[in-house]
């Protein structure tokens, strides 16, 4: 009974995200009739769950709102701007009875009352009887599409045997159309083989146009659609490609073959069918589960009839995380232990071309493979963290009375779950203030022009192997004389100062910092932007500030996607072995003696495409040696930093580049400046993994980098 | 890796239901109003995977947008569906001239939009 429970908890989150979802639908006026239906039956399910498990509070609760809900469906209501606004404020309290239930915690009255009132005045405004919960229609769900809804082809003996002749004409390359494509969509017709011909091919040295097509092919199909369907197949190369299809009965003796539906057909890079639902079981584990509880296969949570009436069902598995967390475990070993194993087959000086080195380098590629898919299961849409900023935008636009319209963007992006927990408070204070000190006050924006309502909006996207948020609200800006003045006031730096806009920006981030006049209690003093930095640092992130004066400020978070491996390049530093982040690594160089300068007694710079960059001796900077007197032959690796703009660092040798599984210091050390984590090499020996970025800001030594601003260099991205 | 695809309209309620039917796909959806926009749009996030453009557009239209995106190395191989909301030949036409791969005919469903997307990247 209390996994059943426990099961019905986690519908409901998924409920009320559908819930959260048509209410924004419909605020964006994107909703149909649909949408209110859903909206309807995700509210009318929690209720009838609640009643089963007698959860009084919330049935009573998701009654009223149920009943509001259905003046909606009939059309007695309009969702315009003030009814809305209270349906989401319902969804708000619901999402707290829901989880208080599940917790064992009394939801607050005071706050419920009011809401339940409101709702119980607007269903009482129209004279229609209360209507029956009975009498849903039920209509497929519209967040049902684009799930794959092929029909098998039904199975019949008439298959006939297609020959297809295909050449391409050099405008269906110039087109981005791809051969293959097509013949991955007629191999959904029916059983398709395919011959290439090359002969055409011209060799290396007479190829003139590499654009040119050279190669054209023969199909067999065997399938009982007719010649539209394949040649609708071909409808977008139509005029781009010589195409003759000839039909003949298929001769028997072939394998019973209609039997197999499209779907079946062998499809290389098909997705995993089952995905796997991490919930996190809220009743305390504290023996291993048993046998009973071990995954098991939910077809669909919805009501069986509901499910049917749905496209395909998608199997989930529940698993409990600690299960997942000791895989993630294993399989940092397993890499470890791999790269011991070839350190060995190199030491013992195993020819390159013998079948243990073959071996081996599949079994990298494997391990590859599994850690990809071990993180893939701990990885979730961000989706449920946007929506929880989705409730903070509206509760700090009600106390403050700033009309405030939330963006999102990329809720599909994944990420481990780890980060998306520990993302949750430095993302609320930074929606906070960018609500609060960020948006200007509504008579200030009139007077600027602005619309009336405040834009905040929150992004997510992959880059370069990294997940980048973004938050950023069409504010007043960040006002820089003001933070100025106001770091001299505190004493953070001193007055004759001389900083770039990126220099004054960043003092936000300075501990202790406030530009606020008024501490308001919303976003005040307590936590400031430093915890917030803190917080993401922590997560091996980094976040910066852009901002346009009267155009708004955004913040970008970069963090790593998992928090298991990286890839890493080992470095050699005065004996000491180092890891540094390949996606830190612009460039590396090798230094030849025309390229270093000496500048002044203690800095040497490198000559880069006609720039100079300021020398950063790795080695003196950790403290494992004094700086050189010659920096000729070392080699010098290009670290991006916050801006995008290279810093220069020096080391000794480039060892390897490798995956390193991350171990934590934090636990041990705290935060060591500069140092990200360690790790541990093929050879059983600890390396650090170096902060670049840390480091770079740091650095006291040789040099300072000069200030951005004055980059003649593109800007690079870093991740 | 989740699919992204850049979808280009200059009609907000086009935009929503693009979205919609992107990502209830479980393919990532960035939007633009334009094409202006759009090319905007392509300096920011990583090549996409495709990408679905309106024809009549305000600022630059989509044959503007297919020529500017084709004139960029790194987006030369990138599918592009063109939304049309009839099946005029000469359109077709004009939009692979101008180096389209395929197009939408609108108003499109959500199956059909998946199913052309699958044909231009596998």
């Amino acid at each position: 009974m209390a996994e059943i429970r426990a099961s019905f908890f986690v519908e409901c989150e998924e409920l009320l995200e559908a819930l959260l979802d048509g209410l924004q639908a419909m605020e964006d006026g994107a909703a149909d009739a649909e949408t209110i239906n859903v909206v309807f039956r995700a509210v009318h399910s929690i209720k009838g769950g609640a009643g089963a498990f007698g959860l009084d509070a919330l049935v009573a609760f998701a009654h009223r709102f149920e009943t509001a809900l259905d003046e909606l469906r009939s059309g007695r209501l309009t969702a315009d701007g003030e009814v809305l606004r209270l349906f989401f404020s319902g969804s708000d309290i619901l999402a707290d009875l829901v989880r208080d239930s599940r917790d064992g915690n009394e939801t607050d009255a005071a706050r419920v009352a009011p809401v339940r009132a409101a709702l119980e005045a607007l269903a009482a405004t129209s004279d229609a009887p209360e209507a029956g919960a009975e009498e849903i229609d039920f209509q497929p769900m519209a967040l049902s599409i684009g799930l794959d809804l092929d029909v098998p082809a039904l199975p019949q003996s008439d298959a006939t045997l297609w020959q297809i002749r295909f050449r391409p004409e050099p405008g269906l390359y110039e087109s981005a159309n791809e051969p293959l494509f097509l013949f991955r969509a007629l191999r959904d017709l029916g059983a398709l083989s395919v011959r290439c011909h090359d002969v055409a091919v011209p060799g290396l040295d007479s190829l003139d146009n590499p654009r040119a097509p050279h190669l054209w092919w023969t199909l067999e199909l065997e399938s009982t659609e007719g010649e539209a369907a394949i040649r609708e197949v071909f409808d977008f190369v139509e005029g781009l490609c010589q195409l003759e299809i000839d039909g003949a009965p298929a001769p028997p003796g072939v394998p019973d073959l209609p039997d197999l539906a499209p779907g079946d057909a062998p499809v290389i890079d098909a997705p995993p069918l089952a995905a796997v639902d991490l919930a996190v079981d809220p009743a305390p584990c504290p023996s291993p589960p048993e046998p009973e509880s071990a995954p098991q296969v939910e077809p669909d949570s919805r009501r069986p009839d509901e499910a049917r009436a749905a496209a395909a069902p998608r199997a989930t598995v529940r698993v409990d995380l600690e299960r997942i967390d000791r895989l993630v475990n294993l399989v940092g070993e397993i890499v470890i232990n791999q790269a011991m194993l070839s350190q060995s087959v190199e030491a013992a000086g195993i020819p390159p071309n013998s079948p243990v080195r073959a071996g081996l380098e599949e079994f990298l590629q494997l391990t590859r493979d599994i850690q990809e898919s071990v993180m893939m299961i701990r990885a979730q849409p961000v989706k449920s963290l946007f929506q929880r900023m989705a409730r903070i935008v509206r509760e700090i636009s009600a106390a403050t009375g700033k009309d405030v319209r939330l963006r999102t963007e990329g809720e599909n992006t994944e990420v481990d779950k780890t980060v998306i927990e520990r993302l949750a408070d430095p993302l609320t204070h930074m929606i906070r203030n960018a609500v609060d000190h960020g948006l200007e006050d509504q008579d200030k924006r009139h007077a600027s022009g602005k619309p009336h309502e405040g834009t905040v909006s929150l992004r997510a996207m992959h880059r370069s192997g990294r997940i980048v948020i973004e938050v950023a609200d069409d504010g007043g800006g960040i006002d820089r004389p003001k933070v100025l003045d106001k770091a001299i006031r505190q004493g953070l730096i001193t007055a004759d100062s001389n900083l770039s806009d990126t220099e004054i920006d960043n003092l936000l981030f300075l501990p202790g910092f406030s530009t606020a006049d008024t501490v308001s209690n919303l976003s005040g003093r307590g936590v400031g932007m430093d915890v917030v930095r803190a917080a993401i640092q922590a997560l091996g992130g980094r976040v910066t500030i852009a901002s346009t004066r009267g155009e708004g400020t955004r913040f970008t978070i970069s963090l790593p996607l998992t928090l298991a491996v990286l890839d890493g390049m080992v470095v050699q530093v005065a004996g000491e072995t180092i890891v540094i982040p390949l996606s830190a690594i612009l460039e590396t160089l090798a230094l030849g003696r025309e390229d270093v300068r000496s500048f002044g007694p203690s800095t040497h710079v490198v000559s880069i495409r006609d720039r100079f960059l300021p020398l950063l001796d790795l080695g003196a900077e950790l403290g494992f040696r004094s700086p050189l007197e010659d920096y000729a032959d070392q080699i010098v690796l290009l670290v991006g930093q916050e801006d995008g703009s290279p810093a220069a660092m020096v080391v000794d040798a480039i060892e390897d580049q490798r995956q390193v599984v991350i171990k934590g210091l934090h636990e041990s050390y705290g935060r060591v400046p500069g140092i990200a984590a360690a790790t541990i090499l093929g050879d059983g020996q600890i390396a650090l993994i170096l902060d670049p970025i840390d480091l770079v800001s740091r650095a006291h030594g040789r040099t300072r980098p000069p200030p951005p601003a004055s980059s003649p260099l593109p800007n690079v991205q870093t991740g | 890796m989740t699919m992204q695809v850049l979808a280009v309209d200059d009609s907000r309620t086009m935009r929503d239901m693009l979205r919609l039917a992107l990502t209830g796909a479980g393919i990532e959806a960035h939007l633009a109003e334009d094409g202006v926009h759009g090319l905007e749009r392509l300096d920011e996030i990583p090549p996409p995977d495709a990408i679905i453009t309106d024809i009549n557009m305000p600022r630059m239209d989509g044959f503007g947008f297919i020529d500017a995106v084709r004139g960029r190395e790194a987006l030369r191989a990138v599918p592009i569906l063109v939304l049309t909301t009839e099946s005029a030949a000469e359109l077709k036409a004009r939009a692979r001239a101008a180096g389209a791969t395929g197009w939408i005919v609108k108003p499109f469903d959500p199956e059909s939009l998946v199913k052309a997307l699958k044909m231009v990247t596998g």
